[in-house]
This record gives structure tokens, sequence and C-alpha cells, in this order.
């Protein structure tokens, strides 16, 4: 790890990395990653760099790609070209269960919750790593196992209690309103204790106010976990507000990287994402 | 010469599994069920057939006219009762449904034919051809059969590629929701799927029963399961799949049954089917789908 | 709010323990005061093996949502790795009830382990696809077993898959001969085992069902994908579903062979595999107690109308057809509940004319 780590200052990177986070080891670095779905190239050349607190953000025109990069990020897919390394081990091969044991958690752009299931049941999934027992001590369930399953019950109550979704632990996680599930989702992916969340458009469908309390909560989820926060959305006001570095992808290809101040500022975004709201409004 | 003749009785049953693999993969392709019924349509279409040559006396092109018309009836009917008003809800209440609907068909022809097997002669008139004296023969039977397979396969697949019927049954197979809003009569359309799968398996019930001339009430579950398999191997929903797995699953049969083990055909079937679908998990000849994320 | 959900799940659990003790004391007082014809006695433990079968196969429907047709093809391996075991054991273990359990065990551990070989490359499939190459194995063990011969001598066991390849010594015995299937089986099956049998089936499902693993189960079957981006390994409880209930319909499968004194492979079809699946849909996907109801039900319904013979499988068809069609489709279930409502709104107007006087 560490002599990856000098290595990793000697090559040139790509990086959103913060002042703080330089000397440490990334937990997600990606190299000229590409995919093709049948002759069409979906993302190409797409290079990041994410220090271990940072929140990030991934911006870009509808269908530029973003969520294949999650989907690439998270196993769902395997790249065509291109290597990923969460926490300095490269994830090629890897199926999606693997990755997330390796530190990258999610959520969804369409909320995948297990509709059917409780809130504190959904999180209780979440931490099914978590609760350290072999197969048969679990299948009669044997004291062991009674006394893992209710440190994991106290566990998944902090977690909803962190997002303020406590009272909503006994309902049924599909009967939940939509912002409400957002968050359940988030929570659901900080309980398999990653060290990089990514968050497909959290803010979809809240109003100002839930948009707002987003934002103070992904600041809260990583000064509490001390994890690194990877964002898509097109709330603009929630990503300049929170992103400390954003990279603006377009046709697949990263276009822009850099500060909030540099992106809002740099002509090839402005042409090809920003500008065009401008000329509409 | 031995291997040429084995292969040719290969391919005549193959062919006849073709057929009921064909009116299997189009059902499945456009109603997306598992048809456990169909197999005992094919039993059904050989009583008519077998019924009209024996009790009336009429022509053998006459008994398979009436063993299609009344497959054919019998399919919308099945569909209309048993099939449609399950339309929409869990795939598997309509599989226990077709599972009733066989039970319900291997018992009523029971009742009617009794169990004991009947004696089907061959609709089949034509001399049997001796190649190479008479090392390599090849029977009426083969010929129409594997005539009749061909003609049904072109038939289908320019069926489903100029008409209009034909279009909206791949588009309904492609999108049912999509086909709705564009107007396709998504219901009428599943009966006609059923109306000609059940019309094959008449064609095939006869075809079967002059090839393997022993008709019992339970005659179609065993092809009926082995076409269904042919169709998966092939891909199922695609046409030509289902032609290819029906004269691959024949030939591999007969010369397992030649060459390996008699009593472990079967296993040898199921086992050349599993490593198929390992290697190919759509099948030989289907379109593998990604999940959308 | 939690405490309550928790109370509510021990509380059908419990029902469901309370209905199978229930029944089988009936059962029992029935039989001890002479109640019970010779046949209907007969009917005692294989409806024990068909619930458990049916409770075991709903964890791998109903539970995980994997479509399966080949469960009797590992009731199959389990009745015969029974009557092999409980035959060579025969001198070595002395009491019959021990020489069960043992038989029991060995039937489900080598379902199990069949379970898992084949659970390798099948499990890579889903929907459908999976269905059909349950079939396919489900056809090959039968096949296999068809085919197999075991037999005891003077030198010990002896087991082939040919005639030519079988040679039992001087006085040797045949337990299993191909096509002929097991002969002159000794029947130790009792209907206590049998009850044993189902309560532990219940113990196993139930617990898995609301232990991590059940929760991580329904978790893949509701959705898939969130549920391997939690670290699920999806594979991994596919599979200890799939070997898990393998290895119950071992053990049941053990319980039948040596409730006969003979049996083929041929009782091991694609039919026998069917009517399983039709006790779990009938009995509602998921629900245990509707399995253990269903499986008892249905089972003993074909048997009870024997008398009226050719008419009894139409019948049961017939019901099976009407059943799924008035449980599942909306259009029947608008129709029942208008007729309900007409029949309510009868009520209604004659209580309002009532209470206008």
């Amino acid at each position: 790890m560490n002599e990856y780590s000098k290595k990793m200052l000697k090559v040139p990177t790509y990086n959103l990395l913060r002042e703080q986070d330089k000397d440490k080891l990334p937990v997600l670095d990606v190299r000229n990653l590409g995919i093709d779905f049948g002759g069409l190239t979906a993302v190409d050349s797409f290079n990041i760099t994410i220090g271990p607190t940072e929140i990030s953000g991934l911006i870009g025109p509808n269908g530029a790609g973003k969520t294949t990069i999650f989907n690439l990020l998270t196993s769902v897919y395997q790249p065509t070209r291109g290597s990923i390394l969460i926490n300095g081990i490269d994830t090629k091969g890897m199926t999606t269960h693997k990755v997330n044991k390796l530190g990258i958690a999610r959520t969804f752009q369409n909320i995948r919750l297990f509709t059917d299931m409780s809130a504190l049941d959904n999180v209780k999934v979440g931490l099914h790593n978590e609760i350290k027992c072999p197969f048969l001590c679990s299948m009669f369930h044997l004291p062991p196992y009674q006394k893992a399953e209710a440190a994991a019950t106290r566990r998944a109550m902090e977690l909803l209690d962190f997002m303020g979704l406590a009272d909503v632990a006994g309902q049924k996680a599909g009967s939940l309103p939509y912002g409400v599930q957002r968050r359940l989702e988030i929570v659901r992916a900080l309980a398999t204790n990653p060290s990089i969340i990514l968050l497909d458009e959290p803010a979809a469908g809240m109003n100002p106010s839930e948009t707002t309390e987003l934002m103070h909560q992904i600041r809260r989820i990583r000064d509490t976990f001390h994890i690194a926060i990877f964002l898509i959305e097109h709330d603009m006001n929630l990503v300049m507000n929170v992103c400390e570095a954003i990279a603006v992808v377009n046709y697949g290809r990263i276009i822009a990287k850099g500060t909030p101040e540099e992106i809002r500022q740099d002509p090839a975004v402005i042409e090809a994402y920003l500008g065009r709201e401008e000329g509409n409004a | 010469m031995q291997i040429l003749q084995y292969l040719i009785n290969g391919i005549s049953i193959g062919a006849v599994y073709a057929i009921i693999a064909l009116g299997y993969t189009m059902v499945y392709g456009i109603a997306k069920m598992l048809n456990f019924a169909h197999g005992d349509v094919i039993m059904v279409g050989a009583y008519i057939s077998f019924c009209v040559t024996n009790y009336l006396g009429l022509p053998s092109i006459v008994s398979v006219a009436a063993a299609v018309a009344v497959c054919t009836l019998l399919g919308i009917v099945i569909e209309g009762l048993a099939y449609k008003p399950l339309r929409g809800t869990s795939s598997l209440a309509v599989l226990i449904t077709a599972i009733g609907v066989s039970y319900f068909l291997q018992n009523a022809a029971q009742l009617i034919w009794s169990s004991s097997p009947k004696n089907f002669t061959s609709i089949v008139t034509m001399e049997p051809i001796s190649l190479m004296d008479g090392q390599l023969v090849i029977t009426g039977e083969v010929l129409v059969t594997v005539a009749a397979s061909i003609v049904v396969m072109l038939g289908l697949t320019l069926f489903t590629g100029k008409t209009r019927t034909g279009k909206a049954m791949r588009a309904v197979s492609e999108d049912r929701d999509a086909a709705q809003l564009m107007g396709i009569n998504v219901n009428q359309t599943i009966s006609t799927t059923f109306a000609i799968g059940s019309a094959l398996a008449a064609v095939a019930g006869v075809l079967l029963c002059s090839t393997v001339p022993t008709l019992m009430p339970t005659t179609g579950s065993m092809p009926g399961i082995r076409a269904f398999t042919a169709a998966v191997f092939g891909g199922i929903g695609s046409i030509p799949g289902a032609m290819l797995g029906g004269i691959l699953l024949g030939i591999i049969e007969t010369l397992s049954k030649a060459y390996l083990s008699t009593q472990f055909s079967d296993a040898i079937v199921f086992s050349v089917l599993i490593i198929i679908l390992l290697v190919k998990p759509a099948g030989l000849l289907g379109k593998q789908v990604q999940e959308k994320v | 709010m939690k405490t309550m959900l928790g109370n509510m799940k021990t509380r059908t659990n419990l029902v469901t323990y309370l209905v199978v003790i229930a029944a089988f004391v009936l059962m029992q007082v029935f039989n001890s005061l002479g109640m019970l014809s010779s046949s209907q006695r007969g009917y005692l433990v294989p409806v024990c093996v068909y619930i458990s079968l049916a409770v075991s196969l709903n964890l791998l429907v109903g539970v995980c949502g994997e479509l399966s047709l080949g469960h009797a093809g590992f009731m199959g391996i389990g009745a015969f790795t029974g009557v092999v075991v409980a035959a060579v054991l025969k001198d070595a273990v002395a009491g019959d009830a021990v020489r069960l359990v043992l038989a029991m065990i060995a039937g489900g551990f080598t379902a199990g382990v069949m379970g898992f070989l084949i659970g390798i490359p099948v499990l890579r499939l889903r929907g459908d696809y999976l269905a059909i190459v349950t079939l396919a194995f489900g056809e090959i063990m039968k096949n296999i077993i068809g085919n197999t011969y075991a037999g005891i001598d003077g030198e010990g066991f002896h087991m082939a898959i040919s005639t030519s390849k079988m040679k039992l010594g001087e006085g040797g015995k045949y337990i299993i001969s191909g096509p002929l299937g097991a002969t002159g089986v000794e029947k130790i099956a009792t209907f206590t085992m049998g009850f044993v049998l189902v309560m532990f089936t219940l113990f196993v499902v139930l617990n898995l069902i609301n232990s991590k693993e059940g929760r991580a189960i329904k978790a893949v079957r509701d959705n898939r994908i969130a549920a391997e981006s939690v670290g699920i390994n999806v594979t991994a409880f596919r599979m200890k579903a799939f070997v898990v209930s393998a290895f119950l319909a071992g053990m049941a499968g053990a319980l039948f062979g040596l409730n006969y004194s003979s049996m083929t492979a041929s009782k091991f079809n694609f039919n026998t595999s069917i009517n399983i699946l039709v006790f779990v849909v009938l009995g509602g996907m998921g629900n245990i107690l509707g399995s253990v109801i269903s499986a008892a039900v249905l089972y003993i319904l074909p048997e009870a109308m024997r008398g009226l013979e050719d008419f009894r499988m139409i019948i049961y068809a017939v019901v099976l057809i009407l059943v799924m069609l008035f449980t599942w489709s909306p259009k029947f279930k608008d129709a029942v509940s208008v007729a309900g409502d007409k029949i309510k709104g009868i009520f209604r107007k004659k209580k309002e004319v009532g209470s206008n006087e």
C-alpha cells in the first residue's frame, strides 16, 4: 500500500484530490476507463482520482454517460478498457458484491429499495456482512447469532437516526415518500461501511427545503464517517455548494475538471452544458 | 453406412421435435408463458386423425385437416378460458394453470379413448426409398416429416416477417405495453399465436404417430418436454432456433442411443442441453438481453 | 413498531407449529380409537413427506423466487440412498428408529451434496432457464437412479450402473436392481418420524426465513442489483437455499422410500416435481403454513376421490384450474367481489328497511 502511494505521487494524476488528502492513498483511482456497447462508445478515456474525505461531483447533460460510469465503478458493467482501483485494489473482473466489500457503496437514480421490507430491514440488509456468524449458527438461531442480530438492529437504528429516519424504521420502504426513500437508500449504502459512497441524483424529486437539508446531511456524512462522496446531480445549486471538485462529462468523455469556481467559468462547460441553460433563460 | 442411417432417423424424429418446438417457441416468444399443455394438444391431434381415418374411413389428408381444425379450435378455447384471465399476473400462476389443462386433456383423452394404446396407421403411403443396395432406407415418413418441418419454418418466417398479423406478433413479443399503445390488439394477437401453435401441434401429432405408431393419452407429454428442450436449445423465441434445436436434439438422441448407451439417452440429451445453456445462456440462436440499471 | 413486527412473525410461526402438532395429536387419537381404515393409515406417512417437500420447495420458489422443476429428483436421490443405508445398517444398528434417522440424514446429505454440485452450473441461470435446467437435472437424476444397481454380499456393499458390472457373491442380495427399482424394502417409516420430519423442516425453513440469510434472500428477490450493491453475494445465497432445500427433500425422500416395500425411479419424475410445485403455488408463495395445508389437502383429495374412478383426475384438473383462476385472475376477483357487494347490498337494504320501520 505504501509503495503504491509513493508510486502514485510520481505518475501524473488526473486528480480531483483535495490538498489535505494529497499524501494519502486515493480511495478511488480510475484510469483510462471506457466501455463500448456493441460498437457504440458510451464512456471513453475517463480518468479520475478521489481522495479519502473528498466530496466531488459528476455533472453533464442527459445521456452523457454519468450513470454508466457509476455502473462501471460498481462492476454492474465490466469495462472494455482501463482500470478502476478502489483503495489501491484493481476491481477487474470482480462482481458487484465483491467491489462493495472493497469499500464502494452506491444509491440508484431510479430508487432501488427492497420495497416489501421495513426501512429497518433495508438497512439491516446493508449490515449483512457486518453480522459475522456462520450459516448454521444463523440458521438455528444460536445465541451468538441472536447477539449479533441485536447489535445490528442497534447499529441500523443509529444510522437511521443519523439521517433523521428513526421514526419510519418500522414502515414498509415502498410506502415512504420519495425524499425519504432517497435518504433511506443513502443509509443502506452507509451501512456497508464504505470508504466512498456514490450518490446517483440524490436530490431528484426533492423539494427545495429537502434539498437544503440533504446538503447539510452530505457534509455531515463526510465529517462523521470520514468517507469520500462522489455524486451525480442536476441541481446546480447543490453541486456548486457541496462539492469541492467537479468533473464534467459529455458524450462519455471528461470535458472539464476543477473547483466549482473553475467549472463555472470553463468555456467548454458553458458551451456544452451550462451555456445551453443560459441560452434558454 | 450405419451412421448415415442413424443420422437420417435422427433428422426424422428431430423434424417432429422441430414442428412442436416451433409451436412452443411462438407461444413463449409472444405470450411469455411455458405452455406445458402443448404436448397434450399434440396427442389430441393424433387421436382426431386416428378417429377420422379408422372410424369414418376418410382419406388421410382429410384426417389431417380435421386434426388441424379441432386443435386450432382447442387452442383458442384453452387460451380464452384458462390463460387469458390470468394475463399480466404471476407467470407461475399461468404455468400451474397450463399444468391443470395438461392433466385435463390427458384424463379426458383417457375417458374418451381409454388408456390402452392404439395402433396408429401412418398417413404416408409412399414406398421407402432404398439406397446403396438397401443399406440405407429412407421411409416416406422421413421425407414427409422433414419437408413439413421446412415448409412450416419458412412459412412462419415469412408470416412473422411479412404479414400484418405477423408483424403485430413480433411487436407484442418485443414489448407488450408499447405494442398496445401503438394500437395493436394484444389479446387477439396472442389468441392467433395460440391458434397457430395448436395447428402446428396437430400436424406434429399426426407426423409423430406416423413415425412412432403407438398412441396413448400420455403420448404427447415426453415429446412435448423434448421439443420444449429443443426450443430452449435453439434459443427460445427464435424460429430458426427451434428448427435447429429440434433437428440437433433428434440427432443427439438417436446417436447417443446407438453409440453410447440406450439406458442413458435421456441423461445424455439433457446434459447436452445444460452444457449448451451454460456456454450460451440464451440458447444457440437466442438474443442475450442485458438488464438495465 | 419493530417489536410488534417481530411478534407478528413469531406468532404466525407459532401458529404453523401448533397446527402441525394439533393435526398430529388428532391423527394419533383417531388412530388409537381405531377410526382410521388401513388405507387411511397408509396416507399418514406420505402426507408428512409431501408437506416437507412442499415446505422445502417453497423456500426455493416462494421465498427465493427461483422456479425449480426438479424437486422430485432430490427426493429420489434421498429415497434410494435411504433405502440402501437402511439395508446396509440392518445388522450394525439395532433400533429401527435409529436406523431410520440415520437413513434420512444420509438421504438428506446425498441430496444436499447433489444439490451443491448441480447448483454450481445451474445457479448461473435465471428465471425460466433455471426452471428448464432443473427440469433437465430432475430427468437426469431419474435416469441415473433408474439404472443403478446396488447390493450386499459377504464381502460388503457393491454398486454399479450396469448389470454386467454388478457381481454379487454367494448369498448376495440386491437392494436396488436398475429399472426394477428397490425391492424387498423393509418398511420402517413411521408416522411419528413423519411428524418429526415435518417439524424439523418447518424449524429449518422458518428459522432461515427469519434470519439474516432470509432477509438477504428476500432482498435478492426484491431487487437483485440493489442487493448486490450492498455486498450480498447473490449466487452464494441462491446456492445456500438450493442446498438446504435439496437436503430437506432428500430427507423426505428417504422416509418415503422406507414406507413402501418396493419402488421404481419413475416415481420421481417430472409429474411428481410438478405436483409438489402445485402444492406450493396453491398454498401461497412464501406462505409456509399455506404449503403445509395445501400439501395435506391436495394429497388426500385425489386419494379420497378414488371412488370416482376415471373421473377423479379430471375433477382434480378442473378444480386446479378454477382455483388458479379464482385466486389470481383480476377479472374473476372482481366478479367475486361484485357478487359479494350485491349480496351485502341486499342485506344492507333489508337492514335499512328494518331500521326505517
